[in-house]
């Protein structure tokens, strides 16, 4: 009885501590960004002026936000028939078997790859790929950087559809075979539209990892703090902008750096609650 | 039950009375570990030098290389014992500091314009040229008022692709500083400072960031630190100084720019010397520490420590050090304002250095 009240207490205290975390960041980042908001207002999200020179600082995100948006969509757009067709094959048509399993394995693998690593590759392999098919001058930009994210989205999707697809009941599938459908019209008029929402929320998730993603991204997409001309024109998100300068910024640039991060926390978290709201009304 | 409880206490007791008595036994040794962080444009002079001190009985320095304004917000959180920066703090930085606080030189870098040009090792550059350059006004290699300084190249019909820092940084600081005395354009659209507003060219972080992109990207031109292109054998520009010569990017030429005056205070920009051997965009780069070494829990030997690793750092030896690693030693003028601030450092009102 008492064992069971000291581990009762002890799950209580650290899921509070997670809680009084999580309470705090959002905190800091609301006090961190006040001076930023009380300068520049609403004009801050929706200017995209990012002059960091004494005596003329001027600060907006809305040449972030474009970053981050653009490439975090593109990837997602890039992402989808890459993750939606591995899904299908994992968890549909080879279900069970042994390629099922290893590629299944394989993406999860992916998964494990760190940031900077998919950055090195984008930066050494990728690149010069791009330049060499006359695409881009440099190979630095906004579609450099959306192709490495896609890549890096794949397996979060691919994996979570997967196991929604493989949800979709037998008895389901079994009447429609029964009824002489063939396994191209099971898949295309049971298990899709019966997983359609959950496959929906799957990319959504996928979505929301793309727009934190900061290291290969920065590598990649070329830092110039304005709103990209094109797609093989340089930018920079969000997250980039604040791993490249918060080292050497105090002040008032500090403050517009932690507004971008609170902006940013926003978003993910919206975008996360649209994704865990369409789940839950799947299951 | 109760006697394993007791047991294991009695245990980990004994355990960590052990540890303690290790490490009373390390402070007799009295290795003394000082903290010290800031600019990354000096580290390679730095981490070389600190290693050597080190080994020869001095002691141990742990440098974090966070970047001149870190290592100035570390000095005043006085949470270091010393910090480095490659642009001296202005009079309002040092009104917001706790207490006095003294710069010292330690030597002289510089900012090079390495380039990416297929077939092209040797370039001549001008202010102007670089204005255009930098500001996007210039947009091919081709363009006829390149060809008009470098007669005789064949340029390719490329466009230039401008690279610079991405993040906050000294060495942007000491180049836009160099831009802002010769181009009024230069100093009424984008000023000086550690982090502007380009309107052309692509970023990347830090300095070996920019070497990386450099040599990877064909039309491509960046300004960097001189050991960074040196060492990865990036073509360098012959650059066009105050005099009207085109001057390489040398030790010499280097040392050429530090020979004028010296305020008392050190603090001085040496971008575009009037000498006319001088290679134009040059900078002291700085220690920087408190003038009177007793504050938070600093013990007089860590001060001690402090003043004399910083002494060592401008004497003969370990500016042998800096040229090696492709930094020019600092000229006699600017050594002796050094060791003249160095024995007015104190700890409680009383000088270190006696």
């Amino acid at each position: 009885m008492s064992g069971d009240r000291i581990t009762k207490a002890l799950l209580f205290i650290s899921s509070l501590t997670i809680l009084l975390l999580g309470a705090g960041i959002v905190l800091s980042l609301f006090g961190g960004a006040i001076p930023a908001f009380r300068e520049f207002g609403l004009k801050f999200i929706v200017s995209p002026a990012w002059n960091p020179t004494t005596g003329s600082e001027e600060y907006g995100a809305l040449s972030f936000i474009a970053g981050t948006v653009i490439t975090s969509i593109l990837a997602l757009i890039i992402c989808i028939p890459m993750a939606f067709s591995t899904s299908l094959f994992i968890a549909e048509y080879y279900n069970g078997t042994r390629t099922s399993s290893i590629l299944r394995s394989l993406v999860d693998l992916l998964a494990g790859i760190p940031s900077i690593v998919y950055g090195f590759w984008g930066f050494y392999a990728l690149r010069p790929l791009l330049v060499a098919t006359g695409l881009s001058d440099q190979g630095f930009g906004v579609f450099t950087a959306s192709l490495v994210l896609a890549i890096m989205i794949v397996p979060y999707a691919t994996s979570l559809s997967a196991e929604i697809i493989s949800m979709v009941p037998a008895e389901l599938k079994e009447a429609a075979y029964s009824l002489g459908a063939t396994r191209r019209e099971v898949i295309f008029s049971v298990v899709i539209p019966s997983a359609r929402s959950g496959i929906i929320a799957s990319f959504i998730l996928a979505l929301g990892r793309a727009l934190g993603e900061t290291m290969a991204v920065t590598m990649l997409i070329g830092n110039a703090n304005v709103i990209p001309k094109g797609l093989f024109a340089p930018g920079n998100t969000m997250a980039s902008v604040i791993a490249n300068q918060f080292g050497e910024a105090s002040g008032l640039k500090l403050s517009a750096l932690i507004a971008v991060g609170l902006l940013l926390f926003l978003i993910t978290a919206i975008v996360n609650a649209l994704g865990k709201l369409i789940i839950k009304r799947f299951a | 039950m109760k006697n394993r409880i007791i047991f294991l206490m009695v245990a980990v007791a004994l355990i960590l009375a052990s540890c303690g008595g290790g490490g009373s036994q390390a402070g007799k040794q009295k290795q003394v570990t000082l903290s010290a962080a800031g600019a990354t444009f000096p580290q390679p002079f730095y981490n070389l030098a600190f290693k050597k001190y080190n080994e020869a009985g001095g002691p141990l320095i742990n440098y974090g290389g966070i970047g001149s304004g870190g290592g100035i917000k570390s000095l005043r959180d006085q949470i270091v014992d010393f910090a480095a920066t490659d642009a001296f703090l202005s009079d309002a930085e040092l009104a917001e500091m706790p207490g006095k606080v003294v710069h010292i030189p330690t030597c002289i870098g510089a900012v090079v314009i390495a380039f990416n040009l297929p077939g092209v090792t040797e370039l001549k550059l001008t202010p102007e040229l670089l204005e255009g350059i930098f500001l996007g006004n210039i947009k091919m290699w081709n363009d006829p008022k390149l060809l008009a300084v470098n007669p005789g190249l064949v340029m390719p019909d490329m466009e230039i692709t401008v690279v610079y820092r991405s993040d906050g940084s000294g060495t942007t600081h000491i180049f836009s500083d160099y831009m802002s005395k010769v181009s009024p354009v230069w100093n009424a659209q984008l000023g000086t400072g550690k982090a502007l507003n380009w309107p052309a060219g692509i970023g990347a972080k830090g300095n070996p960031g920019v070497a990386g992109t450099l040599s990877q990207t064909q039309g491509s031109i960046g300004y960097i630190g001189f050991e960074y292109a040196f060492a990865q054998k990036i073509p360098m520009a012959r650059l066009m100084n105050s005099a009207g010569f085109y001057i390489e990017p040398t030790l010499d030429s280097f040392s050429a720019a530090a020979a004028s005056e010296m305020p008392e205070d050190t603090r001085v920009m040496i971008t575009n010397s009037s000498n006319p051997a001088a290679y134009p965009i040059t900078s002291f780069t700085w220690i920087i520490l408190y003038s009177d070494l007793a504050y938070g829990n600093h013990s007089r030997e860590a001060a001690e420590a402090t003043v004399n690793t910083v002494k060592w750092l401008t004497g003969e030896e370990a500016q042998a050090i800096a040229t090696s690693v492709h930094y020019a030693s600092l000229p006699q003028n600017a050594a002796l304002q050094a060791a003249r601030l160095l024995k007015e450092i104190t700890y409680q009102g009383e000088p270190i250095l006696k």
